[in-house]
């Protein structure tokens, strides 16, 4: 396989395995929220403030893969 | 396909390049200052229709801001309100067909965060003192110094990364649909980053005041 070919498969993978777990983790904040919303619905302005920081927290992670994604295939040190 | 980490240069002023996110910001700098200056040309204490709705929303701010950072806000307000005020006009004037937002070039984040990084330690050292600022490095214990200075570049440099990788990958994604599937598909998409560009500049602002306010040691955080 050459450079550009092993660069792009890792790059899907990077952006592939980096939305899986993220995705998988925001599910798990937003159910929490929902619940604690459901038990004290007056603290809702509180815990949806929360949840949206968190929440980009969490999807920096994806959003980290795919910079690493396209710093692959864009701006490999490699593959010239 | 143009590489997102490159930045388009315009023309050249003598051996400097000019490129096209500096002079988009020039346009939101300027029509913003015109914006401003025309909005609070005519205050009074009956206000008006607009200027009923600048209260609102400065205000909104405002109680958003203390209720974030735990201390009164007001000494950081300006610095805070026009970060939130650029990065709404910069992440949303790439709905206007023809300009991209300058928050999808990793160069205006990255000033971005090199900002918020210096009002850290300014307003730190001036609330508390550079003897105690310093200090607070090394709690709870000096083993924890490292970590700490490490957590300072790296929370700057995952505000850049942030910001930059949201705005980007939404303007990515929709070209690449606009080339894939035709003219009017990608229009929930640019619904969708109405909602993102929004999104995040709240989150750079509130990250930013937390940061500082963890700075003059108000809050505890990571």
């Amino acid at each position: 396989m050459t450079i550009a070919e092993i660069s792009i498969i890792a790059a899907a993978f990077a952006v592939a395995v980096g939305s899986l777990m993220p995705a998988f983790a925001e599910g798990r904040a937003i159910a929490a929220a929902m619940d604690a919303i459901a038990r004290q619905p007056e603290a809702s302005g509180q815990i949806s403030r929360t949840l949206f920081v968190g929440l980009a927290m969490i999807e920096t992670m994806a959003i980290y893969c795919l910079v690493v994604a396209l710093l692959v295939l864009f701006a490999n040190p490699f593959a010239h | 396909m143009r590489s997102p980490l490159q930045t388009p240069i315009l023309f050249s002023l003598g051996p400097i390049p000019i490129t096209e996110p500096v002079v988009v910001t020039w346009g939101i700098i300027a029509a913003m200052a015109l914006g401003s200056a025309l909005a609070v040309r005519r205050l009074s204490v009956r206000p008006g229709g607009g200027q009923a709705l600048l209260e609102i929303v400065i205000d909104t701010i405002r109680s958003q801001l203390s209720e974030a950072m735990g201390v009164d806000a007001r000494r950081f307000f300006p610095l805070l309100a026009t970060l939130f005020a650029f990065l709404v006009a910069a992440n949303l004037c790439g709905l206007i067909p023809g300009i991209a937002p300058p928050t999808a070039f990793i160069q205006t984040p990255a000033a971005l965060a090199i900002i918020v990084f210096f009002a850290v330690h300014y307003y730190g050292i001036r609330s508390v003192g550079l003897a105690a600022y310093l200090k607070s490095f090394a709690r709870p214990t000096i083993l924890m110094l490292p970590l700490n200075v490490l957590g300072q570049i790296t929370r700057t440099f995952s505000l850049m990364i942030r910001l930059f990788g949201n705005i980007m990958s939404g303007e990515f994604v929709i070209g690449i649909i606009l080339a894939f599937a035709g003219l009017l598909v990608p229009i929930p998409l640019l619904a969708l980053e109405v909602v993102v560009g929004i999104v995040q500049a709240y989150i750079f602002t509130v990250l930013a005041a937390v940061f500082i306010a963890a700075g003059v040691g108000a809050v505890e955080t990571g």
